[in-house]
C-alpha cells in the first residue's frame, strides 16, 4: 500500500515537471512583458535592463529552472504587474475559489446521486422522464450562458441576489470567507450554481446509468430473493456498488470545478484565482501564469491519487491484488 | 400437508408480435422434506415456475392462469409487499452461479446479518451468532475467521455454501435450487447436493431443484418433473421417471445423458420435436484434402511445458511471486486419435490447450508439431503457417463470436487472413460450410444473436473448419449446452475425426462425455499431470489414487433407463 503511494507520488512529481515545461516552452508566444511594463518614454537600455534583470533574455529551458529553484523553496517570483510576491497573491485569491468550488462540488455530487438514483428507480416515471429531458439542458447549455441567465432573472429582474462579487467576507487568520455573512451566502448561490450544474447533470446521467445495470445484476436479484426490504437493496446494495466507476469520473469532473472555474469567476467577477489568471494572460503575468498552472495540476494530480485510494476504500477486491484465499 | 402446490400454472410474456407462453399449465406439489427435481432443456419454462413461485418473473411476463398454493393459502397475485415479506421468509431461493449472486463489497458477516435481521427481531449479537451458527452449518471451516472475511476470498463451492447459508437465514419452509451447482466443478457439486439433502431432511425443507443435468436428478431427487416447451410431459418417482420413462420426450432425453459405464459409438439423438439438424459429413468430406496419417509417428509432442503466471508484482526479480499453472507436461498425440485432458478448474488443462495453440508463450520445454517446433515462434511467416493447421473451438458458444460480426464474416474470416482462396470462391466455401455443419446457407446473412446454444456452436465448427485444419483443439466445448444438443455436437465432432482424419484434443471436466470421445486421456491435477492411459484402461483401472475419486464422484446412471441405446 505504501509503495503503492510513493510510487503514485513519484509519477506526479514527473506529471508536474512536465506541464511546467510545457508551460514555459509556450509563455513567449503570449507576449513580450516588457511592454506592459515600461512607459511610453521607454529606452532601448531601459528595456535591456529589465530584460536581464528578469531573466527573459534567457532561453526558455533555464528560466524554467530558475522557475523551478524557486518553486522548491516555496518561492515563486514577484508578480511583473503587482509587484507583489505571487505566492502572497494567489494566497489572497484562493479562498473565494476554493469556497465557490466546494459548494457547488458539493451541490452536484449530493444532487447528482440521489436525482441518479431516484431516476434510476423510477426508470418509466413522468417525473424521472422530466428529470432526464431537463438534465439535457444542463449538459447543453454553456456555462455563461447559463450565468448570464441567472444574473438575468434573479438579480435584474426579481432583484433578489447580487449578480457580481462575493459580498461581505470575514477574515479568519489568512483565511477570508464568505460562509459566515447573510450577504457573502447569498453572493455564493448563483455562481455555485453555475459552475456546478454541468457537473451535476453529468453525475447524475452516469449514477442512473450505472444504477440500472447493477440493479440487473444477480446479487441484486438474490437480494431481493431473500426477502431484503426495497430501500436496503437500492441503497445499500445497488449504491455502493454504483459508486465504484462514478468516482473515476466525479472525481476528474471536481478537478475541473477548481480549475475551470475561470468562466464563472469571469461572469460573476468573482475575485478568485481563476479571475487572477485571466488578468495575468492579458498583461503577460508569467510568475503567475507558471505558479497558477504548477497550482493546478497539483490538485489534479493530488485529486487523481485520492480518487485511486477511494478505490481502495470501497472495493476489498483490489486490496489483496485480486485473488481468491 | 402438501408444502406448495402448483396448480396449472400459465406464465405468459407478451412481445410485440405475439404472446409467448413460457409455462402451460403447469401443475406440480412439493411435500415436508421432499426434494422435487424440475428438468428439461433451456427453455423449457423450469426457471420461470421457480420465479412465478417466489414473484420474481421479470417483466412483462405474469401468471394468467392457475394458482401457487403454499400451506394452504393462494400466493399467486399477492401484491409486492405481501410477496416481499413470504419471499426469503418462507420460500427462499439459491441462485445458478455462486460467483455472481453475493455482493462483491459486503463481507459474508454483513451480509449474513442483514439478512437475518430483515426476518427476525434480533439484536446484532444475536444476529451475528446465528450467522455463524449458519456458516457453521453449511460446512466451511473456521466460521469466525470467514465470517469477515468478502465474497472474492471464497472459492466457487464455498462461495455457493454461503449461498446456501443466505437462503437458510429466514428458516425457509420451501427453498427453489435454480441450478445450483451448474457452475462447480464435479466434486465440489457431489458436496454441495449431499448438503442440500441433508438440510432438506434435517430440517424438513421442501425443496425445488431445477436442473438440466439428469445425473443431478437420478442421484439427489425423490420426485421429478420433466418439462418441454411449457408443458409438464411426465411427472412421477425419480426411479420411476428416469428407469420407465414413459412419454417419448423423456425417453430421448434420457438416452441422450452420456453413459459413465458404457462406451457407445454414437450418441443417440433426441428425436423428440424435430429438432434434429442435418450435418453432411459426406460433402464436407468430398471436398477435404487427402492426409496421409502416419501413426507411427505422433503428430504432437509435448515436451515438459512449462507456465507460470506473475502473481505478485515487483520492481525487483527476487519481490516477485509466480504461480505455477502448468509444470513439467509432456505427452504424445498420435495423428487421428482425440486425445483428453480432463480435470478439475485451475488444473491448468486450458492452459495447456493455449499454449499448445501458440496463443501463451511457453516459460519451458516445447511443442513440437509434425516435427517442427510450434513454441514461442517469431517468425510471423511459420507462425501463421502453423495457425492454419490448428483451430480452436471454445467453451462460451455466446462470447467467442462477435456479436458485430455477421456469420459470413466470421466463418469467411480465417481464410482471408490465411489468404487460402479469393473472390467468389471464399463465399461459395462459406456458403458449403454452413449448409454442412446444419445451418443452411441463409445463416450467412444474420448475426449470432440470432441463435441458439447450439446452433452458435455449429458456426464456431464451421469456422473452424475454414482453413481445413489438421489439428481441433475443442475447450469444454459442450459444457454449455444441454444434453441433447450436446449430443448433436459430440457426433459432429466424432464424424470430423473418423471422415476427415482430423486429430483433437478435448479438454472437459465430464468424465462420461470423455469417454464416448477420446482414445487416450490425461488426467491433471495442479498443474502436474496425474496420469496418462487408454481410455478404456483409465475407466477400468484408475492408475492413481486422485482419478479414482474423480470416478466415484461421477453421478452414478445405473437406474437410468438403457432403451433407445444401441
Amino acid at each position: 500500500m505504501l509503495a503503492y503511494i510513493i510510487r503514485r507520488v513519484f509519477q506526479s512529481v514527473i506529471v508536474l515537471l512536465v506541464v511546467g515545461l510545457v508551460a514555459f516552452s509556450m509563455f513567449r508566444f503570449v507576449g513580450d512583458p516588457i511592454d506592459n511594463m515600461l512607459g511610453q518614454e521607454r529606452t532601448q537600455a531601459d528595456i535591456d535592463r529589465l530584460r536581464t534583470d528578469l531573466g527573459l533574455d534567457k532561453p526558455f529551458p533555464v528560466q524554467y529552472f530558475k522557475f523551478l529553484q524557486g518553486a522548491v523553496q516555496g518561492n515563486f517570483g514577484v508578480s511583473y504587474r503587482q509587484g507583489r510576491p505571487v505566492s502572497t497573491i494567489i494566497a489572497e485569491r484562493a479562498p473565494a475559489t476554493l469556497e465557490l468550488a466546494m459548494v457547488s462540488g458539493f451541490l452536484a455530487i449530493s444532487i447528482g446521486i440521489a436525482l441518479g438514483v431516484f431516476t434510476a428507480i423510477r426508470r418509466n416515471g413522468i417525473a424521472a422522464n422530466t428529470i432526464m429531458t431537463l438534465s439535457l439542458i444542463g449538459v447543453s447549455l454553456p456555462t455563461f450562458l447559463i450565468g448570464i441567465l441567472l444574473i438575468y432573472v434573479f438579480s435584474v429582474e426579481l432583484d433578489l441576489l447580487p449578480s457580481f462579487g462575493r459580498g461581505e467576507t470575514v477574515q479568519i487568520g489568512g483565511w477570508s470567507t464568505g460562509f459566515l455573512t447573510a450577504s457573502g451566502l447569498k453572493a455564493l448561490i448563483l455562481p455555485s450554481i453555475t459552475l456546478g450544474l454541468y457537473q451535476m447533470t453529468l453525475i447524475m446521467r452516469l449514477v442512473r446509468s450505472e444504477m440500472l445495470e447493477v440493479l440487473r445484476a444477480d446479487y441484486v436479484r438474490f437480494a431481493r430473493a431473500r426477502g431484503l426490504g426495497e430501500r436496503a437493496i437500492n441503497f445499500r446494495h445497488a449504491l455502493k456498488n454504483t459508486l465504484v466507476p462514478v468516482i473515476t469520473v466525479t472525481g476528474l469532473q471536481l478537478g475541473s470545478i477548481i480549475a475551470f472555474a475561470i468562466i464563472t469567476e469571469t461572469v460573476f467577477q468573482w475575485p478568485g484565482v481563476g479571475l487572477l489568471f485571466i488578468n495575468a494572460i492579458q498583461f503577460v503575468d508569467i510568475p503567475v501564469m507558471a505558479a497558477y498552472l504548477m497550482l493546478i495540476s497539483v490538485m489534479f494530480v493530488g485529486i487523481n491519487l485520492i480518487v485511486d485510494l477511494l478505490y481502495f476504500a470501497i472495493d476489498p477486491r483490489l486490496r489483496v491484488d485480486g485473488r481468491t484465499a | 400437508m402438501t408444502l406448495l402446490d402448483i396448480n396449472k400454472l400459465t406464465v405468459e410474456f407478451p412481445t410485440r408480435r405475439k404472446v409467448f407462453r413460457a409455462v402451460d399449465a403447469a401443475s406440480l406439489t412439493v411435500e415436508p422434506g421432499q426434494i422435487h427435481g424440475l428438468v428439461g432443456e433451456s427453455g423449457a419454462g423450469k426457471s420461470t415456475i421457480g420465479a412465478a413461485v417466489l414473484g420474481l418473473l421479470e417483466r412483462p411476463g405474469h401468471i394468467t392462469g392457475g394458482e401457487i398454493v403454499y400451506k394452504g393459502d393462494t400466493i399467486s397475485g399477492l401484491n409486492s409487499d405481501a410477496m416481499r415479506k413470504l419471499r426469503g421468509k418462507k420460500i427462499s431461493m439459491i441462485f445458478q452461479d455462486p460467483l455472481t449472486s453475493l455482493n462483491p463489497l459486503f463481507t459474508v458477516k454483513e451480509q449474513l446479518v442483514e439478512t437475518i435481521q430483515a426476518h427476525h427481531d434480533v439484536s446484532d449479537a444475536q444476529a451475528v451468532q446465528r450467522a455463524r451458527d449458519l456458516i457453521d452449518r453449511v460446512g466451511i471451516p473456521d466460521p469466525d475467521t470467514r465470517l469477515n472475511q468478502y465474497p472474492h476470498q471464497f472459492s466457487g463451492g464455498m462461495r455457493q455454501r454461503v449461498v446456501i447459508a443466505l437462503a437458510l437465514c429466514s428458516e425457509p419452509d420451501v427453498i427453489i435450487a435454480d441450478e445450483p451447482t451448474t457452475a462447480l466443478d464435479v466434486s465440489v457439486q457431489a458436496q454441495i447436493l449431499e448438503l442440500i439433502k441433508e438440510l432438506a431432511r434435517e430440517r424438513q425443507v421442501g425443496v425445488i431443484l431445477v436442473t438440466h443435468d439428469m445425473g443431478v436428478i437420478a442421484e439427489t431427487t425423490d420426485v421429478v418433473t420433466v418439462m418441454y416447451a411449457g408443458e409438464v410431459v411426465e411427472n412421477g418417482p425419480t426411479e420411476q421417471v428416469m428407469g420407465r420413462p414413459e412419454h417419448p420426450y423423456t425417453k430421448s432425453l434420457i438416452a441422450a445423458v452420456p453413459r459413465p459405464t458404457l462406451k457407445l459409438h454414437r450418441f443417440p439423438q433426441i428425436s423428440y420435436g424435430g429438432r434434429e439438424t442435418r450435418f453432411a459429413i459426406e460433402d464436407l468430406a468430398r471436398n477435404w484434402p487427402k492426409v496421409e496419417n502416419d501413426p507411427s509417428k505422433p503428430l504432437y509432442e509435448i515436451k515438459g511445458i512449462t507456465k507460470r503466471f506473475l502473481q505478485k508484482r515487483g520492481l525487483l526479480p527476487w519481490s516477485r511471486e509466480y504461480f505455477t499453472a502448468v509444470d513439467q507436461v509432456s505427452f504424445d498425440i498420435k495423428p487421428g486419435e482425440v486425445f483428453g485432458v480432463v480435470g478439475e478448474s485451475g488444473s491448468g488443462k486450458s492452459t495447456v490447450a493455449r499454449m499448445i495453440a501458440g496463443l501463451y508463450q511457453v516459460d519451458e520445454g516445447e511443442v513440437i508439431f509434425d516435427g517442427k517446433t510450434v513454441s514461442n515462434l517469431s517468425d510471423k511467416a511459420v507462425q501463421t503457417a502453423y495457425r492454419q493447421d490448428i483451430q480452436m473451438i471454445f467453451q462460451d458458444p455466446f462470447s467467442s463470436l462477435n456479436p458485430r460480426m455477421r456469420v459470413d464474416e466470421i466463418v469467411a474470416e480465417p481464410i482471408r487472413h490465411h489468404k487460402l482462396i479469393e473472390g467468389n470462391a471464399i463465399q461459395k466455401r462459406v456458403t458449403d460450410l454452413l449448409d454442412q455443419v446444419g445451418l443452411g446457407a441463409s445463416a450467412a446473412l444474420k448475426y449470432p444473436h440470432e441463435f441458439s446454444g447450439g446452433q452458435r456452436q455449429r458456426i464456431s465448427i464451421a469456422r473452424a473448419l475454414a482453413t481445413q485444419p489438421r489439428f481441433l483443439i475443442c475447450d469444454e466445448p459442450t459444457s454449455a449446452l444441454d444434453v441433447s444438443i450436446q449430443a448433436q455436437i459430440l457426433n459432429i465432432l466424432k464424424d470430423l475425426q473418423e471422415h476427415l482424419g482430423l486429430t483433437m484434443l478435448f479438454i472437459s471436466h465430464d468424465l462420461p462425455v470423455v469417454r464416448q470421445m477420446c482414445d487416450r486421456v490425461a488426467v491433471m491435477k495442479a498443474g502436474k499431470i496425474a496420469e496418462i492411459q487408454d481410455t478404456e484402461s483409465l475407466f477400468a483401472n484408475p492408475r492413481t489414487e486422485y482419478t479414482r475419486e474423480l470416478l466415484d464422484l461421477m453421478p452414478k446412471l445405473d437406474d437410468l433407463s438403457t432403451e433407445n441405446l444401441e
